[in-house]
């Protein structure tokens, strides 16, 4: 018995609750910092109320959603009305899966990589989470059998899947200069001092900021939000949703956010290294596992403020413009990158 | 454990296979939402064989690009579809699936000639890998690539002509 | 039950099988079409298969010219769709008869 809980398998069933509770937990936490960041950008009190600093919040949201009632509309599909929000909230949380937060730990003598699926093709896989990320929005605007829901849910998706082409584009920028698929091995080149992250010395900075935009696009947050803007389209595809459903598709989109910081993260940022040559320095074991965890969580955090911050200082792009800057502006100086870094690296000036 | 999984997902692929072919729902859109189900569980048989690349590919590709297109048409276009329309006489009703149970008696007896085998051999190390696929696509393979980025070009070209409202 | 290619074989025998059910029967434009998609992807699986028997990557160079071809033929075939619809109102594919002498 005690042999099967200690089994490679069952390590990563405990690899998978961890990081699904951390999301979770990262999600409602999301909330609260939204909110009161909010207030804190525009001069106002967030949340307050509830527990020191309005800490509760997010608790007393979820007791509301709860508790709410479930609305079905009479002429909505009900089957796939039902399965929408939970396709947004599978393909998000599933896109986590290959994203390394962490060095190889020992524990209980063998060694355990903080990394969920280590396969061939990794990034690939985000890529494919987020591609069928598409589809819960789709069925949600279709199965709401409502006009504001049907063009929100059009829109958004078609604005997901135009973007989808600029930030793999930007990515391809990252596996050129990497020579490798798995972000494991991506994060392991970019070791030592903050200069060796892909960023600075693998020449991607136009490739980050590519990826950076669309990464906002790809989420559908400001100032790519006009499918969900309450003063455009009521509230877009999810707008016949009440209670739990609705809490889905808000989680599904935290969840989103997060994992599009945590890609950039690893690989454009050195992942859950600390840009100081810590393991030189002869820090080792516990500490400087410890240290780079918390590295990662910085980082990501960070990602997420700045989510925040750009959602209250840029003013929301028309649905035209949106689509002219994927498609017009975006796509060529993503195919632009692509060229350069495909240069560099074949007259071998990047130092990877 | 692959027996199961294999179990499973076929079970999975020939149900959402019959749901895109029999009017079960009235609904286009429901069809359409089988088929990328189908098309997500042959990308799993594809991970089962050992060609993770082109599993992936699958996923990005054909569930997450083209079913999405056709959902868009469908949408756009409100085809509602299939609630009038069977099939169109007595003779299709039933030659046509009788002609495609016989198509499909001399296929399967095909696939379980001797030479097919019963089990595989052991898979190599770098099978199916994208290393090993993009050296033989740009080696090898090299023309056809080149032909078909040109395909792909006059496709988009093509699509556009075709769907606009004035030339 | 061990997993081998005569399985896989017959898997794609029957999909294909269900794919050509639903080009004979089925009347709408899009219908037919996602029949087809379920055809090419029989054939993939096929492909995929041979490709694992006999260890060589050439199936799986193919699958990938099929799936980028399967796209175009998608893309052009729904813009003949909608073209027709703009005309006709319906999908209809028995409508399409006026070259029928």
């Amino acid at each position: 018995m005690k042999e099967l809980l200690l089994s490679q398998p069952v390590f990563t069933l405990y690899t998978i609750a961890l990081v699904v509770i951390c999301l979770l937990t990262g999600v409602a936490l999301m909330t609260w910092v939204e909110r009161r960041l909010s207030g804190v950008i525009q001069f106002r009190w967030g949340p307050n109320r509830v527990g020191p600093m309005g800490l509760f919040q997010p608790v007393a949201d979820g007791v509301k959603f709860f508790w709410k009632e479930d609305v079905i509309p009479r002429d909505a599909f009900a089957p796939v009305f039902v399965l929408a929000p939970a396709l947004a909230m599978i393909t998000a949380l599933c896109a986590f899966a290959v994203i390394p937060f962490g060095p190889t730990i020992e524990l209980l003598g063998r060694k355990i990589p903080l990394v969920i699926l280590n396969v061939d093709g990794g990034i690939l896989f985000a890529l494919a989470a987020t591609s069928l990320g598409v589809y819960g929005i789709v069925c949600a605007g279709w199965a709401s059998n409502s006009k504001y829901s049907l063009m929100g849910g059009l829109r958004a998706s078609a604005q997901m899947i135009s973007y989808e082409l600029a930030l793999a584009l930007a990515v391809i920028g990252v596996l050129l200069v990497s020579g490798t698929l798995r972000p494991v091995e991506i994060v392991a080149q970019q070791e030592g001092w903050f200069w060796n992250w892909n960023v600075f010395s693998g020449w991607q900075l136009l490739g980050f900021l590519i990826f950076l935009v669309a990464g906002y696009a790809e989420t559908n947050r400001l100032p790519f939000d006009m499918p969900e803007a309450e003063s455009e389209l009521v509230a877009g595809y999810h707008t016949e949703y009440s209670s739990m459903k609705f809490s889905m598709f808000f989680m599904a989109e935290y969840v989103n956010m997060i994992t599009s910081a945590a890609l950039a993260v690893t690989l454009f940022l050195g992942g859950y290294h600390t840009g100081l040559p810590l393991a030189e320095w002869g820090l080792s074991g516990w500490p400087l596992w410890i240290i780079q965890i918390l590295a990662f969580v910085a980082k990501v955090g960070f990602f997420m403020f700045l989510f925040v911050w750009v959602r209250w200082t840029l003013p929301r792009f028309r649905y035209d413009q949106l689509m002219a800057l994927g498609w017009k502006r975006l796509f060529p100086v993503a195919l632009a990158n692509l060229m350069a870094t495909a240069v560099l690296v074949a007259l071998d000036l990047t130092g990877r | 454990m692959e027996s199961i999984v294999f179990i499973v997902l076929s079970i999975l692929a020939v149900a959402s296979a019959l749901v895109v072919i029999l009017p079960v729902f009235r609904n286009a859109i429901v069809s359409a939402l089988a088929l990328a189900l189908n098309l997500v569980c042959v990308a799993g048989f594809f991970f089962l064989l050992d060609a993770q690349f082109i599993g992936f590919l699958q996923v990005i590709v054909y569930a997450g690009a083209i079913m999405v297109l056709i959902l868009f048409v469908l949408m756009l276009l409100n085809i509602h579809d299939e609630r009038h329309l069977g099939p169109s006489g007595f003779f299709q009703r039933f030659l046509g699936p009788l002609l495609a149970v016989g198509f499909a008696a001399i296929i399967v007896s095909a696939a379980l000639l001797p030479a097919t085998g019963t089990s595989f051999d052991a898979a190599e190390e770098e099978f199916g890998t994208v290393n090993a696929l993009g050296m033989d696509l740009f080696t090898r393979f090299f023309y056809p690539f080149e032909a078909i980025s040109l395909l792909l070009v006059v496709a988009m070209i093509g699509a556009v002509l075709l769907a606009k409202r004035r030339l | 039950m061990s997993l081998g290619p005569d399985k896989f074989l017959i898997l794609s025998a029957v999909l294909f099988t269900l794919g050509v059910i639903g080009v004979l029967l089925r009347r709408g434009a899009i219908s037919i079409l996602m029949s087809i998609e379920l055809m090419l992807n029989a054939a993939n699986l096929a492909f995929i298969t041979f490709a694992r028997q006999f260890n060589a990557t050439d199936g799986q160079i193919y699958v990938f010219f099929i799936i980028t071809l399967a796209a175009a033929e998608a893309a052009i075939g729904l813009a003949i769709v909608i073209a027709l619809f703009r005309l006709r109102d319906s999908t209809d594919v028995d409508e399409l008869s006026l070259l029928k002498w």
